[in-house]
């Protein structure tokens, strides 16, 4: 107890130079993997992506950021546990942050490609199993949390493959798919407006401080009507933008005018997209971060209950606003000229099929790869023989990524949660 | 650090766009043979030598591009269409831009000019298996839409329309040579013999043309079902 008095300012700041530091890194790589789709199909310009990602990220990490925040924060280690010695609870979530930073630094100047996610949970797990004990692990919830790491790519592809099939047979194989597309395309651009607002509905007005009630029983029932109406509205505004696209026949190039009327919708998806990163991929920083300001708040009592400050996510935010002004727009940039075969029709729905995938883990509370997810996404529409190449060693390096990135960030976290010990109570 | 990117790494070149390229350039040196029959019968093989050069310079583009396209399919690729089919698509175009090197070939070799009679039927021979080249070249570039409605449906009938046409052309040019042969075996007597013979070899070549013209066709089909 005398610890966290006598550091506490000091627990904080360093606390929020890490969590920050991490989510500095997060803008500044992953969001490539989440908007380069969108710029290699050229239904956006760089600066369009980044101001997407730069808003979206952020809504995404303040409105259905929460579940998975607290997933990181107290669904992995019972900090019951710690209560007699809460600064081993700071110590450990400090290096868990300080590993996955140093981690995912060392991976991306030597071009490995790791995932954030996987960088935390192992750092977060080995810290626990070493430093305290192995009872202080949920194995349980661990292990939910590793089957997800096969189930969101799996599940994403498949949601791919069906909405590539979907947009085979009602608008591309038709006699006129120009005509078609503007038809249909409101109807996905429906699907993401429903979704996001499900999403929001459910896990994000809680931290906002609104309840809507329509007296419909459930809170999942009273958010169905009011997303489908801003679906809707999103369809409606899509409709219009849709309006302005004529056709240019051309018999080179025959599908050009539809692809330019899926580049809108990859507008939209695009920016699911980068909601659903954020309500994801943010935790990642703000978890431990969420963690150990709690832990020094209540002035050394783990209170598992305690309400997050709103502040934290807002770090995470601006951390990860920060990283893509500073570093990620050229990462984008180089993606995006990597991806030229990915035409919108294709990428809006790989996006799609991701951020559905994504969203819903970040709801239920599960930290997944959003990167690993959209992987799964692009080959699902691969399936449905949509893309005129696909690079199957990436497989190969996401199971090695798998295979090295949660022993290494469990090893570096052991060492920092030591040498913090060292330091702080010897 | 960039370069690894997994997202950006997942993407591999399509091969289908230098599949095109390979036969636009197989194609081109098959056009140029209406003019040199043209300058053969002109017996001016100045101009004639110049063609050939051509020909002889497409059919070594389209090598390197041949190169290019199997470099880039390396068995790990996750490919629309099975790779072999690929692969074998590839070298039966380029045998598209061979045979019309061996024609060129025989007839600048020989300073070869076919009786004045035959030379209408020549020239209308050669023009037929040229378009059965220009048609198989119009197949393969609905490669990208096919790929677009991910090979199915309206996109592959419209194909084997393409592919009818093809055929058509190819049994024109069968009908073509077998009447020309005719018309050489009356002459036969009247030439010296050593011509005779090499003439009978430069219609076979031609003919060949046009079969492999029709080979693509068939490959695309075998790749078109299911």
């Amino acid at each position: 107890m005398e610890i966290i008095a006598e550091y506490g300012h000091v627990f904080l700041i360093m606390a929020c130079v890490f969590g920050f530091f991490m989510a500095w890194g997060i803008g500044a790589n992953d969001v490539a993997n989440a908007m380069g789709t969108s710029v290699g199909s050229r239904a956006l310009t760089i600066k369009q992506a980044i101001l997407i990602a730069m808003v979206f990220e952020f809504l995404g990490a303040y409105l259905a950021g929460g579940e998975v925040t607290s997933t990181i924060r107290k669904g992995i280690i019972d900090p019951e546990i710690m209560a007699d010695d809460p600064q081993l609870m700071v110590y450990g979530m400090m290096s868990a942050l300080l590993a996955a930073g140093t981690w995912l630094l060392i991976a991306s100047l030597k071009g490995w490609p790791v995932s954030t996610t996987h960088s935390i949970v192992g750092s977060i797990v080995g810290f626990a199993a070493v430093g305290i004990s192995m009872d202080a692990i949920y194995w349980g919830k661990v292990g939910g949390i590793v089957a997800s790491w096969v189930v969101s790519p799996v599940l994403a592809g498949s949601i791919s493959f069906g909405l590539f099939m979907s947009v085979k047979k009602f608008i591309l194989d038709t006699d006129d798919p120009f005509g078609r597309a503007k038809r249909y395309i409101p109807v996905y651009m429906w699907m993401v407006g429903f979704m996001i607002s499900m999403v929001t509905l459910l896990k994000g007005l809680k931290h906002v401080g609104l309840n809507i009630d329509m007296g419909l029983g459930s809170n999942f029932a009273n958010a169905i009507p009011v997303s489908a109406g801003i679906g809707l509205l999103v369809a409606g505004f899509g409709a219009l933008l849709l309006r302005g696209i004529k056709e240019e026949f051309d018999e080179m190039d025959r599908f050009g005018s539809v692809e330019r009327v899926f580049a809108v919708l990859m507008v939209f998806t695009a920016c699911s997209m980068a909601f659903a990163h954020g309500s994801n991929d943010v935790a990642n920083a703000v978890g431990p971060l969420a963690a150990i300001v709690s832990t020094v708040q209540s002035g050394g009592e783990i209170a598992a209950k305690s309400v997050m400050p709103w502040w934290i996510l807002l770090i995470g935010g601006v951390g990860i606003v920060v990283g893509l002004a500073t570093y990620g727009w050229r990462v984008i940039t180089t993606v995006g000229r990597k991806i030229t075969e990915l035409t919108p029709s294709r990428g809006f729905a790989a996006e799609l099929g991701a951020a559905a995938t994504v969203v819903i883990a970040s709801a239920t509370g599960l930290p997944i790869s959003t990167t690993h997810t959209l992987v799964g996404a692009v080959l699902g529409v691969g399936f449905a023989r949509g893309i005129g190449a696909l690079n199957l060693r990436v497989i190969g390096n996401i199971f090695m990524s798998w295979l090295i990135t949660l022993p290494a960030g469990a090893g570096l976290a052991i060492i920092f949660f030591f040498l913090f010990k060292g330091i702080f109570s010897p | 650090m960039v370069s690894r990117n997994t997202i950006g790494s997942l993407f591999g070149r399509s091969p289908i766009g230098p599949i095109q390229e390979h036969m636009q350039m197989a194609n081109e040196a098959a056009q140029h043979l209406p003019e040199l029959i043209q300058a053969s019968a002109d017996d001016d093989w100045k101009r004639a030598g110049e063609i050939v050069k051509a020909i002889g310079e497409a059919e070594a583009d389209a090598d390197k591009l041949k190169r290019n396209v199997r470099r880039n399919l390396p068995k790990s690729l996750f490919l629309p269409v099975p790779r072999t089919d690929l692969l074998a698509l590839v070298s039966i175009q380029d045998q598209v831009a061979n045979a019309a090197k061996d024609v060129a070939g025989i007839i600048i070799g020989r300073h070869m000019r076919f009786p004045e009679k035959l030379q209408p039927g020549l020239l209308e021979l050669t023009e037929t298996c040229v378009a059965a080249c220009q048609k198989a070249l119009t197949a393969i570039q609905e490669l990208d839409e096919l790929l677009e409605v991910g090979f199915t449906g309206r996109e592959v009938k419209r194909v084997e329309g393409m592919l009818k046409e093809l055929d058509k052309l190819e049994r024109r040019t069968d009908k073509q040579a077998f009447a020309l042969r005719a018309k050489l075996f009356k002459l036969e007597s009247e030439l010296p013999p050593v011509d005779v013979m090499f003439f009978y070899r430069a219609l076979t070549l031609l003919g060949g043309l046009a079969d492999n013209a029709e080979k693509v066709g068939d490959r695309l089909q075998i790749l078109l079902a299911k």
